[in-house]
């Protein structure tokens, strides 16, 4: 366990998982639910909805 | 702390302002009340910054994957959390060190003199489990299954905890905006009382929001043991002498585990260190 924690390959694996995950989202359309999400005020995060 | 140790901040506050200030560069927001509303936003910054910031130029993961995870169409945020992933498996907690505009506020509210500064107390380490909590319950849990009837639920940490959506978003849009302040209410007044509390605490206790709530920090720190960027103790060359954990201002004894989930990477230990043990970067292996 240490070792794979002390690996540098598992970082740079989780880092593809990630860049993985990224794509997919993106393909799918949530990038649009965030760019929606950010581009408008957001009420309950300022405190008034 | 012997007194020629000399713990240089300003490198570290320099990145975090000019970093704080391009990912907070639409400056005209600050003047009209209107916030950025160009295609940056579809991406996501690495620190928490709240999109509703006028001058926020990117969106904030943590409000993103509540967006996301909240949204009708969407129950997963492969795009939000893949991100999340890649940052920490490269970065860990140096960006709460490093690229996290809120934990800047918190550094600089810290520097405020007071009588009796706590570094620890009894139940802190308990405590620091909370952050994971919140980041399960209001960040996944309720957005994901409390919902309205369209099947969409609400940004609950923002909504109900988050004091850098108050200070950056809330505080400068309705001093802007007269129709917002006709339109405050009890939750307005909830979240400045968490942002005055959390302002107040910052002066007494180092972070006490990364410490204890924050869900950003959480999980990121769960890539501290094994992203990339990482701290290394030489053990060879350690004299024992105390003082890297000494001078964490989050309390963490570098020589115990140099890569604890609660270090930020500030890299105080290593210029504390008078032999040169302790070193950071790229993994070698």
């Amino acid at each position: 366990m240490k070792k794979l924690t002390q690996s540098r390959g598992t970082g740079l694996a989780l880092a593809a998982v990630g860049v993985l995950m990224m794509a997919f989202g993106i393909y799918r359309g949530e990038m649009m639910v965030v760019l929606t999400k950010a581009v408008n005020i957001c009420m309950e995060c300022i405190g008034i909805g | 702390m012997d007194k020629n140790t000399k713990i240089k901040n300003w490198p570290r506050h320099t990145i975090q302002t000019v970093w704080a200030a391009l990912t907070n560069s639409h400056v005209s927001g600050f003047v009209t009340g209107k916030i950025y509303t160009g295609k940056m936003k579809n991406v996501c910054v690495p620190g928490l910054n709240c999109y509703s910031c006028p001058g926020a130029t990117g969106a904030c993961p943590i409000g993103s994957l509540q967006a996301v995870i909240g949204s009708w169409n969407f129950k997963f945020a492969y795009y939000v959390v893949g991100f999340l992933i890649f940052v920490g498996a490269l970065l860990g907690r140096l960006v709460c060190g490093f690229l996290c505009p809120f934990g800047l506020i918190q550094d600089l509210l810290n520097k405020i003199p007071f009588p009796k500064k706590i570094r620890t107390f009894r139940g802190d380490n308990v405590l620091r489990k909370l952050k994971y909590v919140i980041f399960l319950v209001f960040v996944i849990i309720l957005p994901m299954f409390v919902t309205d009837i369209m099947g969409q639920g609400a940004p609950y940490f923002c909504k109900l905890i988050c004091p850098a959506g108050t200070l950056e978003g809330g505080l400068p849009l309705v001093l802007l905006n007269k129709a917002m302040r006709g339109a405050i209410g009890w939750l307005y007044i909830w979240k400045n009382a968490i942002l005055i509390v959390t302002i107040v605490l910052s002066v007494i206790i180092y972070r006490p929001f990364c410490r204890y709530i924050c869900p950003l920090g959480a999980f990121y720190s769960i890539f501290n043991k094994v992203s990339v960027y990482r701290y290394h103790v030489d053990m060879e060359k350690c004299v024992h002498c105390g003082k890297c954990a000494k001078v964490c201002q989050m309390e963490v004894n570098p020589v115990e585990d140099a890569n604890s989930l609660e270090c930020i990477r500030c890299g105080r230990c290593r210029q504390a260190c008078p032999v040169q043990a302790i070193s950071c970067g790229l993994r070698k292996q």
